[in-house]
């Protein structure tokens, strides 16, 4: 991995798109296991048709461990100072998710050099899940 | 059971809570994740990269929070809402420390806010969570916002 710099970005560049998927049941339940949220939502699809839902759907959480990934795939995760998102959708059993980001700010602020990215995850057809940002320090 | 009034919640703080960060729960995450970069699950890989032990990937704190076991009923239990009407609105990390297998991390919450939108067909509750390692240092801070589907 090619370190990122400050000086070599600019805003607009965009990150590696990273796709993951399709989610299967099987990785619903490894992500309850593995994450502590054992809401049945995501893994009884019994409970989730009684909760008024068509079946199981994907944590917004999971999604936002694969946005993660983009970021650390691309800087260091020691780089990373803020990372937020709002969840815009739900994500479907058996979707794929596409994660993407760019560089929408540059700035130094305490000596340090830092850049804003706004990120995205969206399923099949382009329905955006999760819409958020992350500041990430950099060299 | 009825439930309670939204903003009954706003201020209410948590106990402190204690969990030990476990290498094997770590592992287990990165495979649940798909987790492609090795430091995540290797010992060695996350030596070479310059770690003393695994790292906790970005959105783990999440997890160590649900992970740990609490004394007392949780907001949702006290406002007596079925588990089925949940759904994560919004969550905000801030990083001020790495967090790494071994380390014991300390959570205490406050609920910022609780309001309810669209007539109290949707009801929120913002969240915020401090986490402080076994040196007494804050590795980061958590916002989430809940909606309930009424």
């Amino acid at each position: 991995m090619t370190a990122i710099k400050y000086d070599t970005l600019s805003v607009g560049d965009a990150l590696p798109d990273h796709v993951t998927g399709p989610i299967s049941r099987a990785n619903l339940a490894l992500y309850a296991g593995a994450s502590g949220d054992h809401n049945p939502i995501h893994i009884d699809s019994d409970f989730a048709k009684k909760s008024g839902m068509p079946d199981v759907f994907a944590h917004g959480m999971l999604s936002m461990a694969y946005l993660a990934q983009l970021i650390t795939n691309w800087v260091p995760q020691t780089q990373m100072r803020e990372y937020g998102v709002r969840f815009t959708s739900i994500t479907p059993i058996h979707a794929t998710v596409t994660c993407k980001g760019k560089v929408v700010e540059k700035y130094e602020i305490d000596g340090e050099k830092r850049v804003k990215i706004e990120i995205t995850a969206e399923v099949d057809g382009g329905v955006n899940t999760l819409m958020g940002d992350a500041i990430l320090a950099l060299d | 059971m009825e439930q309670k009034d939204i903003k009954s919640v706003i201020g209410r703080e948590t106990l402190p809570k204690t969990i030990t960060v476990e290498q094997g729960q770590l592992q287990f995450f990165a495979k649940a994740t798909g987790a492609s970069d090795k430091l995540y699950w290797d010992v060695e890989a996350a030596k070479a990269a310059g770690h003393p032990a695994i790292p906790a990937p970005p959105t783990f704190l999440m997890c160590l929070d649900s992970l740990c076991p609490s004394k007392e009923a949780s907001i949702l239990a006290y406002l007596g809402v079925d588990i089925g009407k949940i759904l994560h609105g919004e969550q905000r990390f801030s990083y001020a420390e790495p967090i790494y297998a071994g380390d014991e991390i300390t959570f205490t919450s406050v609920v910022l806010d609780a309001y309810d939108k669209k007539g109290g067909a949707l009801q929120f509750i913002v969240s915020e969570a401090q986490a402080v390692n076994q040196n007494g240092k804050t590795v980061g801070t958590m916002t989430n916002t809940l909606v309930i589907r009424n």
